[in-house]
């Protein structure tokens, strides 16, 4: 069976892309997190759009912030957004 | 044993009852801080969304920061999400302990941390039709940053 990985879009990534969410099939545990982006990004207009300047977005694995160059590893989960604007 | 409270959530709060809860505790020094949504350049309304799965675990996990720097009896946060409008109460971070200095200064670290590592997006609409998202500030970062 193969493993899924949950994405997750928030903010102005989800509006441009058009979705709260996919499952996709797990790329591997040794792709990193940019990596994935660049193979989001071109899937369609709305997902290059929001993946265009990847040093304006952030991540989370498994509801922990991490760097764009962590490996997906294990991870069952990623949310990809822009920079925290909460408080 | 010290009181943790952590609320994330459309309802507003009442901060007199909030502060009572962190008098209550015994120590000598309650601070607070509460954020407002600010009005002006026609700011009609903004909305908070946030991850909901992560939230609140993320919130804990800096409250867990500030009780390993200060000896705190209790910390209340109210985070609210959803439609906000100017004048309306957006935040709340309550500190108690001992003595005022890790009161004041838990609060600060608090906020400052909330503001920039907490999964909250706000978008602001504005009276001539503008709907943005609004961008996260490098003097934000700069601000968590002094803490070390």
């Amino acid at each position: 069976m193969t493993a899924q990985l949950d994405i997750l879009y928030f903010a102005w990534v989800r509006e441009r892309i058009g979705k709260d969410g996919e499952s996709i099939a797990h790329p591997g545990a040794e792709v990193s997190v940019a990596e994935l982006i660049a193979l989001l990004a071109a899937r369609g207009e709305g997902y290059a759009q929001a993946f265009a300047q990847p040093e304006r977005l952030r991540a989370a694995l498994d509801q922990h912030f991490v760097p764009l160059d962590a490996l997906l590893g294990s991870g069952r989960e990623l949310a990809l957004f822009p920079p925290v604007t909460g408080g | 044993m010290s009181l943790v409270s952590i609320t994330v959530g459309e309802a507003d709060f009442d901060p007199a009852s909030l502060l009572a809860q962190l008098e209550g505790l015994g120590g000598g020094a309650v601070a607070s801080f509460t954020g407002i949504v600010r009005g002006g350049d026609g700011l009609v309304a903004m909305r908070l969304d946030h991850y909901p799965a992560m939230t609140e675990a993320q919130i804990a996990r800096i409250v867990e920061d500030a009780q390993a720097r200060w000896p705190l009896l209790g910390v209340i946060v109210v985070h609210r999400v959803g439609e906000l409008h100017p004048g309306e109460r957006i935040v709340f971070v309550g500190t108690a302990s001992a003595h005022r200095g890790a009161a004041l200064e838990a609060c600060a670290f608090l906020i400052d941390w909330l503001k920039t590592s907490a999964p909250f997006w706000k978008k602001e609409r504005f009276a001539d039709g503008r709907a943005t998202w609004v961008e996260a500030r490098a003097e934000d970062d700069a601000t968590r940053d002094r803490w070390g």
